[in-house]
């Protein structure tokens, strides 16, 4: 059984412009303990997909799915209690500022035990305890002292490691990662992917990477999705996504990559489709004379 | 001889925060030391992650500060802002564009007034001369001449980094910083401005220094690289020479860390991973 099993997502928004669909006819699935990257630009409506499965969307947005599964259990007609059970618990999610998503006002000791104290049924001591070991776990120093710090007097880094401590604080069955390390420098970037695929292995999680970043999918995923204006351009395992790309779409995005580029000029997607289109036509247009 | 734009010759830059009546100051060494050269028509990319200093040497360059010693050349003219000031024809020749275009631009002026402001500040060009120029340069980096009335809200994000560069440019500068130009922009933007950049390159014989934190990004434009780490640059050479050979470990360090992108470095993943799994 699938670990998350989406059919047929759209969310849609309502704006003064009338209804914008920002995902359309999304299918997803994620079995336990794969890596799965989801990528595309901005404005392809990745987070928004994986939003709308945490519920997290405002309530503009119009939230439609023939299915929408978490272990077989059905979100869409779960009541907000019971889905609330599952959401932080069972399904975490991560972003992409750690600084601006952890809350300025408490220390880390607090944020971290709050999560415990919804979700578990640990005591008070042993709620620290815990949150010392995980702050352990994702390899922070000297963590008697960081449980009284606060974010801002921490680096970006080390609130990452705080935010994925928070999100595997209850054990997550599936960990959301929304560009995890796109605010952050290339060794830094190193670290925290390194510790996502270890904390991964070490307790079997579904992990879903959404990035925009090629490099950031072949270091991590199993399998890729490729996302385009709202809809689904293609699906394939990590190594025949690169190897051999089907859509159009995908294989603009990766000779886009400057260290795939030929020659003097990259090619750029706007200029690729277009030469799609044009390729398409002609092709149309032969066939035409033909008949 | 070489046509040397940009010279510095051991450039240092201290910050000094705290200190009262009771406690000591605190000093913070941001640059050590900084010799670099660069020829016109070049691009000299400065690598390295933040807090390395590179921010700060861009500010020192574009004479925004001063710094604390050493000599700032630029056109083989001797620069000292902190005694005696910045010269309108010295800030013409240096100009600079930032990493975000959505805090760069002003967002009450129209694109149209925001190329011709460098003209009206510098120059005691006719207004409208200066719409032409502004005209002519909005074409040039790739928009059209209706965005000459539009407001930047109304642009994306590769398109206002268009419209900063255009404006960089519309005083024929030296040389031109460029702080991170492309780290904002998605993978297929980003591709755009790079084309756009090198074509400006080839056509006006520009200089650039490039400051980057992505390596495939550099590989791609510079043809020298300097990489910087705590204030000290660690490694400095031909492109080819740093990506084919790196010396410093840090050096090292930094291409380890940078994803790559690549089929046989997939293959090799997977098969690390599979056979922990077996």
């Amino acid at each position: 059984m699938p670990l998350l099993e989406i059919r047929n997502l759209t969310v849609a928004f309502d704006t003064s412009a009338g209804l914008f669909k920002a995902v359309e006819g999304i299918d997803l699935s994620i079995e336990p303990r794969e890596v799965l990257a989801i990528v595309g630009e901005s404005g392809s409506g990745k987070s928004v997909a994986m939003l709308a499965v945490m519920g997290l969307l405002p309530n503009t947005a119009t939230v439609t799915a023939d299915v929408m599964r978490f272990e077989g259990k059905d979100l869409l007609s779960m009541s907000p209690s019971q889905r609330r059970h599952i959401i932080g618990k069972d399904i975490a999610m991560i972003f992409q500022e750690p600084i601006a998503s952890l809350n300025p006002c408490f220390t880390v000791g607090f944020q971290l035990t709050e999560t415990l104290a919804e979700h578990t049924e640990l005591n008070a001591r042993e709620r620290h305890e815990r949150a010392l070991e995980l702050l352990r776990l994702v390899g922070i120093p000297d963590p008697e002292l960081r449980m009284g710090s606060y974010p801002h007097q921490m680096s970006g880094g080390q609130c990452q490691r705080v935010m994925i401590a928070i999100a595997i604080s209850c054990n997550p069955k599936l960990l959301i990662a929304d560009e995890p390390t796109t605010a952050l420098d290339v060794t830094i970037q190193k670290q925290i992917l390194d510790l996502l695929m270890r904390l991964q292995a070490e307790h079997g999680m579904g992990l879903i990477m959404i990035t925009h970043d090629m490099g950031v999918v072949a270091e991590t995923a199993d399998r890729v999705v490729v996302q385009y204006k709202g809809r689904k351009m293609e699906e394939a395992d990590v190594l025949s996504l690169f190897e051999s790309p089907q859509s159009a779409y995908t294989k603009a995005l990766l000779s886009s990559l400057p260290e795939n580029a030929t020659g003097a000029r990259l090619s750029t997607v706007a200029e690729y489709m277009a030469e799609v289109e044009r390729q398409e036509a002609e092709a149309a247009r032969i066939a035409g004379e033909v008949l | 001889m070489a046509d040397i734009v940009l010279e510095t010759r051991n450039i240092t830059r201290d910050y000094v925060s705290g200190g009262g009546l009771f406690t000591p100051q605190r000093v913070v060494h941001a640059l050590k030391g900084i010799d670099l050269t660069l020829e016109r028509g070049k691009t000299l990319a400065v690598v390295g992650e933040s807090g390395c200093g590179k921010s700060t040497l861009a500010r020192i360059i574009t004479m925004i500060d001063a710094p604390t010693s050493g000599e700032l050349i630029i056109d083989g003219e001797k620069v000292d802002i902190a005694h005696h000031g910045v010269s309108k024809e010295l800030r013409r020749k240096v100009q600079i564009v930032f990493q975000n275009p959505y805090g760069s631009l002003n967002p009450r002026q129209k694109i149209g007034d925001v190329l011709a402001e460098p003209l009206l500040l510098n120059t005691a060009m006719p207004a409208a001369e200066r719409r032409d120029r502004a005209m002519q340069m909005l074409l040039k980096v790739g928009l059209q001449p209706e965005h000459f009335n539009r407001y930047p809200h109304m642009f994306s994000g590769g398109q206002r980094q268009r419209i900063a560069i255009a404006r960089a440019l519309m005083l024929n500068p030296s040389f031109l910083v460029l702080d991170e130009p492309v780290s904002a922009l998605d993978l297929s933007v980003q591709a755009q401005i790079l084309n756009l950049l090198k074509d400006l390159q080839d056509e006006f014989n520009l200089t650039y220094v490039f400051i980057s934190h992505d390596l495939s990004v550099v590989r791609y434009i510079a043809d020298e690289v300097m990489v910087m780490y705590y204030g000290e640059v660690v490694e400095r050479g031909s492109r080819d020479e740093v990506f084919a050979n790196p010396q410093h470990p840090y050096t090292k360090t930094l291409f380890a860390a940078t994803p790559r992108a690549d089929v046989d470095h997939i293959k090799a993943r997977l098969a690390r991973k599979a056979s922990v799994e077996a």
